[in-house]
């Protein structure tokens, strides 16, 4: 059953759940943000709309900065701006910000620990017929090696919302991965989120035989697979991280001493992403089982997001099918 | 900016002295770095912090402040020296360059040196930084703010992309305020720029990206100081200076020689430099060291 105390959208397994593109969220909450601070800047580089920015745009013309398709350029003068006291926000595709320009990610905004904000939009294979040049499944990885960096992954458009507005008040370099495609409403406004926490979304009343960690638009794919187990008797808790960097130890370790196997659940390269920060911190704390849905070292290609999700084997079936391995291991 | 007297440009060509002593003092007790380009840049460095610079040393957060980006990093015993010289910490602390636990870092490192601008090391992204922070100010205090922004750039980074990228912005936002000044000392770490990758016709691609260009010698105080008045005088335009200077400037030997854009003196080599600095090319006769 759903978590209570978290206060999810109650309609989340209805065939008709709303859907909203996750990066709708980040368009929106850049604007309250713009409202709220008036060092709130944002920079795009000739993906305006795509990446939802060009509300910011429109409403604060006078603080945003058009810099062309130069991804190298917008994160560096962002690094410049935020040294001036800005807040930069910075969107592009996650392929190009962060894949194009990571040293001068690395260098000019961790390296000099400046408050500036990557939105890669477009992340993950769902991005669809656009075909795999444009699909960033290794981004988490290049992102979370670097010291201060915090890595932030909603799971729909008003998570995003809200880890926009965190992300403008943290005061750290940040990168924010975004979805393109419609995603289904798992949580309210009245959700918690936070910086560095991890939520138990889904929990049935009983122990759970396994826990599955799950992030961005596949989050809701795992609540419906724990559903379909718990409908059969069989116990699986979900926990949602959004917050990728810094990770809720506590929250990982606590759902391994309880369920003993864990499942990780992404778009992404199984290797360097959060399969594979959870694995680090079960090998160290306690260790458990484990099985990765992600992609296993392939690249993308075109196809609808569902065909894509489908052949690359990270839809509900396969979630289950890893759920059902790993608890054979036990 | 201050008057510019006969004094005045006789005064800085001594502490240009000094720093080049300085960069081969700390070059030699560090044992690795770079020697080309700090004593090439050495002029433009005194002129910038001893005349033109709106700054304090004493009060290096002061807002108000003039800002420059140091964009090719690898130059930084230059840097330092002059701000040692200038007062922003100790003479004695350049010798610690390159060591364990120094702040000064074999390239800049804004996080152990508050006083540098950014860190800085990969070539190419620090015009794009002091476009970035051109830009804020003027959202802050709008297109004729008080403060000017410099950035100092290698010839040899210009083979990097990411400059054109931040060359571009800055004339697409008429940055006024902004001041390039490329080291077209002709050298990197390969070999000559011409044969590595011909960067000529220089003056002409910055100006077909519409930036106001000035080519000036870059060891000659009055041009070096003329010039960014000039840029300053424009209104329309960021400004690039080209500066013409001699790589290892000051020590014969190193004098146009590509081979030391990456190595320090060693041994004899250091006291020949020192030499040749303090005695100003055999000029003075009263040599102690």
């Amino acid at each position: 059953m759903l978590n209570p105390n978290v206060k999810l959208n109650s309609k989340l397994f209805d065939t008709d759940v709303e859907q909203q593109p996750i990066r709708k969220g980040f368009g929106e909450g850049l604007v309250i943000a713009g409202d709220q601070d008036k060092n709130v800047v944002g920079l795009c580089a000739d993906l305006t709309e795509s990446t939802q920015m060009h509300l910011f745009a429109k409403k604060y013309p006078e603080r945003f900065v058009q810099v062309g398709v130069a991804e190298q350029n917008l994160v560096t003068v962002a690094s410049g701006m935020a040294a001036m006291g800005k807040i930069p926000f910075t969107s592009s595709y996650a392929m190009f910000s962060p894949g194009r320009n990571w040293e001068q990610i690395r260098t000019t905004i961790a390296y000099n620990d400046v408050p500036v904000k990557i939105v890669g939009s477009h992340a993950g294979i769902s991005v669809g017929p656009d075909g795999g040049t444009h699909q960033a499944i290794e981004d988490i990885a290049i992102m979370r090696v670097l010291p201060n960096m915090v890595l932030l992954s909603p799971c729909d458009a008003i998570e995003a919302k809200k880890a926009t507005l965190a992300a403008a008040k943290n005061g750290k370099p940040t990168y924010i991965r975004l979805a393109r495609e419609k995603t289904p409403i798992i949580t309210t406004e009245e959700t918690p989120f936070e910086i560095g926490k991890a939520q138990i979304f889904f929990s049935p009343p009983m122990t759970a035989q396994v826990g599955i960690v799950a992030t961005g638009a596949l989050v809701h794919k795992a609540i419906v697979a724990a559903q379909n187990f718990a409908e059969k008797g069989i116990a699986i808790k979900v926990l949602n991280i959004s917050s990728i960097r810094p990770l809720d130890f506590e929250a990982i370790k606590d759902l391994a001493r309880e369920a003993g196997a864990i499942v990780s659940v992404e778009e992404h390269q199984v290797v360097g992403g959060l399969g594979s920060a959870v694995a680090e911190v079960l090998a160290q704390n306690h260790p458990a089982p484990m099985e990765l849905i992600g992609v296993h070292d392939k690249f993308g290609q075109s196809g609808t997001p569902e065909e894509l999700i489908e052949h690359y084997g990270m839809g509900v079936s396969h979630i289950e099918a890893a759920v059902e391995r790993v608890i054979k291991r036990k | 900016m201050l008057q510019l007297t006969d004094e005045k440009i006789i005064w800085m060509e001594e502490k240009a002295n000094e720093i080049r002593q300085s960069i081969i003092e700390m070059l030699i007790e560090a044992g690795s770095g770079h020697s080309a380009g700090p004593l090439g840049m050495a002029d433009i460095f005194t002129a910038l912090y001893f005349h033109l610079l709106k700054h304090d040393p004493t009060n290096p957060k002061w807002q108000e402040r003039d800002r420059l980006v140091l964009s090719n990093g690898h130059i930084a015993p230059v840097l330092y020296a002059t701000m040692a010289h200038a007062g922003y910490f100790p003479i004695s602390e350049l010798k610690t360059l390159r060591k364990f636990g120094s702040r000064l870092q074999g390239h800049p490192h804004r996080e152990f040196l508050p006083f540098v601008e950014t860190s800085s090391g990969p070539l190419g992204s620090g015009l794009s930084q002091a476009v970035g922070m051109c830009l804020a100010d003027r959202m802050d205090h709008g297109k004729y703010s008080a403060k000017q922004f410099y950035c100092m750039m290698s010839d040899g980074e210009l083979e990097e992309g990411n400059s054109w990228e931040a060359i571009m912005l800055g004339a697409k936002e008429k940055l006024q305020n902004l001041t390039a000044i490329v080291d077209r000392n002709n050298i990197q770490i390969e070999g000559y720029t011409e044969d590595v990758m011909p960067l000529e016709p220089l003056k002409q691609k910055w100006e077909a990206f519409n930036w106001h260009v000035q080519v000036i010698d870059g060891h000659n105080f009055s041009a070096i100081l003329e010039a960014v008045g000039q840029a300053q005088a424009e209104f329309s335009k960021p400004s690039v200076i080209i500066a013409n200077t001699i790589p290892g400037k000051g020590v014969s030997f190193m004098e146009r020689k590509f081979e030391w854009h990456g190595k320090p003196p060693k041994g004899k080599e250091g006291v020949e430099a020192l030499k040749e600095l303090r005695t100003l090319e055999g000029k003075i006769k009263s040599e102690h060291a």
